[in-house]
């Protein structure tokens, strides 16, 4: 028998335990792939995604961890209608039957979590056009024109939003709430609120200007507002952030997904019958995925332990959960549900149990001297640092607050500060990025050492200013 | 390609190899890291991991320009959540800074998750950057040419030689083939025409060696940051050199009121009281010329490190001897570390050379050794342009 032909047979079973259980997943298309393949389509995130530097950096770094044996990709799943899924052809029997039972369960976590209800399925067309139309333009206004715009566009392509109801519709239509007040944080305020009473009802540009509430879409406020991009611009613009939009997700669901996939691998694999070796193989290459951090979460594990105490606590529910209707033996049922309904925030704030966190030891960590020490071990602590480290993907949140700063055009944004401060220097060098986008002054109000700062970089200079 | 059908699933394996977008992006990136080099070198090469790596051939610097900038939290200011064995308590180290633990196999090290970029260059990279922009003083063409080696290589073979000189290997193969092609492949017998002798040719290498006398004032005056510039200068200079020679000698001679030859280690660490007499150590270097290094034999670079403070009373006598070593030398470099253009005494009267050889540059801040170096090693040519 080839190996092609096992591989197969392999593939045709894994399927069929899966379909027993009731993964529920897009057609499959399994990709056998060299090494640099697999490597350039884990750096780009996508096969078919436009070229720019910091994807050939990702990739040389990538491929040199792996030449050197640090690290290795085995599996890479695209979510997509067919599900593309690539296997490294270095591959053994038994490592491609557990990426196999392994990528299943990732499409048929793509099909139905919620928050991937409108993500693109198409998106590996989608992003070769983007690639053709990006090329084409380095055609027409030059390599280094078209990169420049590129790395502006990048440093800042996770400011969009991505709320599942509000990006579908232009929101046009919905008025400001006059009732509801908001918070408001500077002296200037009172000059954005008579703007904003003076122009009402407002008339399309004027009102697009200035935003009526804080406007998370960075992006999008950019390429509707700017003054200074041309057509070409604004249309890279909307494609990246429509890749942003179909990456978001799986940022969202992260230790989710890997969870729920580690689990299905493991219940999968039982299923089969495996020699003592593979058995072996097996279990050395599955603790290697759950590995624990001292310094990290490895969402494999949390996620896959979360999944675990979810099935064990509804299969054997205790009085108050009888009291509240669950039923003995749901505990699957109930994984399914959450699989479909939740994203990390509410997977931990509603299944990461007082209990799991002292079983798992799970702690809160600082920086205190030179050592990194543990800092915390209360439950809802640790529950709350986790969620704060997934909220808007990790990324700080940052709304941009008037459009029209000091009635010259100036881009004001804020930054929603909640206890963690940003990386100042980080965030001078990204500054002139957004300058060159807006091709005016742009501030950036945040908190330095609980004072609050207002950075503003005017085309040469990053000045600082302490409120 | 090979596919396979199935209802719900495709195997296929594809001819992948005219996929090399990685490959070209990768290039880009590359070469943004050689432009970023290339606009960074005076910062670079005074960087203080490159002078202190002692050959290692690839360090990590920050390239700022290719970082991918983001707006990003503090990592050392932000709280974070790990994971124990079960037994951690409120207080223990979970990583420090600094001391980053081998990665064992394929997980990580300690270190909390840094995405830090630093480019990682080699120190061959920089210096194909850097030597570009460097030249020999092109001053006299001296002996140079003269010191000439003789020598004989083996470098051919043929069918007739001496027997002395025979190939056995070659013979055994070409009597093998030869009785592989009448039937029976062994070696014996070996006839005349498989017979085969090395033979030689008598080549005339021009041998080129130069010496660097590297003299540095060690008094109490020079600090850290001086002895720093000195190093970082040295570190570059010698490497040039060797690019340039076959063979490339230091002597380092180090001095305050007394000049001796020290070992490197004692040449940068070391440091002594009390005041300088800069020509001592001149003195010194013509003796060590005398003696180990005919000018008819070597390429003479005498350079010499100081913060400038010479007792006034000798800086006739170094006229003099700086005047005398020239002569023997293709160059003299004067290199005075001056952070805050204090008024040096030495400075002021080597002003008044006007011989070509004799180069000088005031150092203030770690990038001057760049333009140091530039300022030492260009053409004549371009200093009249």
């Amino acid at each position: 028998m080839t190996e092609h032909r096992t591989l197969q047979y392999a593939a045709e079973e894994i399927t069929e335990i899966a379909k027993g259980f009731g993964l529920d997943f897009y057609p499959m298309r399994y990709e056998i792939c060299p090494a640099d393949i697999i490597y350039t389509f884990g750096a780009y995130g996508m096969p078919t995604r436009f070229s720019h530097w910091s994807f050939g950096k990702q990739f040389h770094k990538m491929k040199l961890q792996y030449d050197l044996g640090l690290s290795q990709i085995y599996e890479l799943v695209i979510n997509s209608n067919p599900c593309y899924a690539f296997l490294l052809e270095s591959n053994t029997l038994i490592q491609n039957k557990l990426i196999i039972a392994h990528v299943l369960a990732h499409c048929d976590f793509f099909k139905n979590n919620s928050r991937f209800a409108n993500t693109r399925r198409d998106m590996v067309e989608s992003m070769t056009a983007t690639a053709e139309r990006i090329a084409e333009y380095e055609m027409l206004y030059g390599n280094e024109e078209v990169e420049r715009f590129l790395d502006s566009v990048l440093a800042i392509q996770e400011h969009i939003d991505p709320s599942l109801v509000r990006w579908r519709h232009g929101n046009e239509e919905v008025e400001p709430e006059e009732d509801t007040p908001i918070v408001r944080k500077t002296v200037y305020d009172d000059l954005w609120e008579i703007d904003h009473k003076k122009l009402r009802p407002p008339t399309e540009t004027k009102w697009k200007k200035t935003p009526a509430s804080p406007e998370k879409d960075l992006l999008l406020f950019i390429l509707e507002n700017s003054r200074e991009l041309e057509e070409w611009q604004r249309d890279i613009l909307t494609m990246i952030r429509e890749e942003m939009l179909y990456f978001w997700p799986q940022m969202e669901t992260k230790i989710m997904n890997e969870g729920w996939a580690t689990y299905w691998h493991q219940r999968i694999l039982r299923e089969m019958e495996l020699t003592t070796d593979e058995t072996i193989e097996f279990a050395k290459l599955n603790a290697n995925v759950i590995q624990p951090s001292r310094t990290s979460i490895n969402p494999y594990y949390l996620g896959l332990k979360i999944f675990e105490d979810i099935e064990q606590r509804y299969n054997h529910p205790n009085e108050e959960m009888l009291e509240l209707g669950v039923k003995p033996g749901s505990g699957r049922e109930k994984m399914f549900e959450v699989r479909e309904m939740d994203s990390d925030i509410s997977f931990i704030r509603n299944y990461l149990t007082k209990e799991l966190v002292q079983k798992e030891d799970l702690y809160v960590f600082e920086k205190k001297g030179s050592h990194y020490k543990i800092s915390d071990k209360e439950y809802h602590n640790v529950q709350d640092r986790l969620i704060a480290q997934r909220v808007n993907g990790g990324f700080p949140y940052i709304v941009v607050h008037d459009g029209d700063y000091v009635r010259n055009g100036e881009l004001y944004l804020v930054h929603k500060y909640e206890d963690t401060e940003l990386d100042v220097p980080y965030l001078e060098n990204v500054l002139p990025h957004i300058h060159q986008l807006w091709g005016r002054i742009v501030h950036l109000e945040t908190y330095v050492d609980n004072k609050q700062v207002v950075f503003s970089y005017d085309g040469k200079k990053v000045h600082r200013r302490f409120a | 390609m090979q596919e396979e059908q199935s209802e719900s699933f495709v195997v296929s394996q594809e001819n992948w190899s005219l996929h090399r977008k990685g490959y070209q992006d990768q290039k880009r990136h590359l070469d943004k890291v050689k432009k970023a080099i290339h606009n960074n070198l005076p910062e670079l090469i005074s960087e203080e991991s490159i002078v202190m790596s002692d050959g290692k051939d690839v360090i990590k610097i920050p390239i700022r320009s290719l970082d991918e900038y983001k707006i990003r939290y503090n990592h050392n200011k932000s709280k974070h959540v790990g994971q124990g064995g079960g037994d951690s308590q409120v207080g223990d180290i979970v990583a420090s800074d600094g001391s980053q633990s081998a990665g064992k196999g394929k997980q990580a090290g300690d270190q909390p998750g840094q995405d830090y970029y630093e480019a990682e260059v080699s120190i061959a990279e920089i210096e194909e950057t850097l030597f570009k922009e460097l030249e020999l003083p092109d001053l006299e063409k001296r002996e140079q040419a003269e010191i000439t080696e003789e020598d004989i290589q083996f470098n051919d073979i043929r069918k007739k030689g001496l027997i002395g000189n025979i190939d056995k290997k070659r013979t055994i193969i070409a009597a093998f083939k030869r009785n592989a092609m009448e039937g029976n492949a062994e070696i014996m017998p070996i006839y005349n025409d498989d017979l085969r002798f090395k033979t030689w040719d008598e080549v005339v290498k021009p041998q080129s060696k130069a010496v660097v006398l590297m003299m540095m004032d060690t008094s109490a005056s020079m600090g850290t940051f001086e002895k720093y510039m000195a190093r970082s200068f040295y570190f570059w200079m010698t490497k040039f050199l060797r690019t340039k020679y076959e063979k490339v000698d230091i002597e380092f001679i180090a001095h305050h009121t007394i000049a001796k030859v020290v070992s490197e280690v004692d040449f940068f660490s070391k440091g002594e009281s009390g005041g300088t007499i800069c020509s001592t150590a001149y003195e010194k270097a013509l003796e060590l010329i005398s003696k180990k290094y005919s000018p008819s034999r070597y390429n003479i670079y005498p350079f010499h490190f100081s913060d400038g403070e010479n007792m006034s009373s000798d800086n006739g006598k170094c006229m003099s001897l700086v005047e005398e070593l020239m002569e023997v030398s293709n160059m003299f470099g004067y290199g005075e570390v001056n952070a805050h253009s204090r008024y040096s005494t030495l400075m002021n009267t080597y002003q008044k050379i006007e011989d070509p050889k004799f180069r000088h540059y005031v150092l203030k801040e770690n990038k001057d050794v760049y333009y140091a170096l530039k300022k030492f090693f260009h053409k004549r040519l371009e200093e009249s342009v």
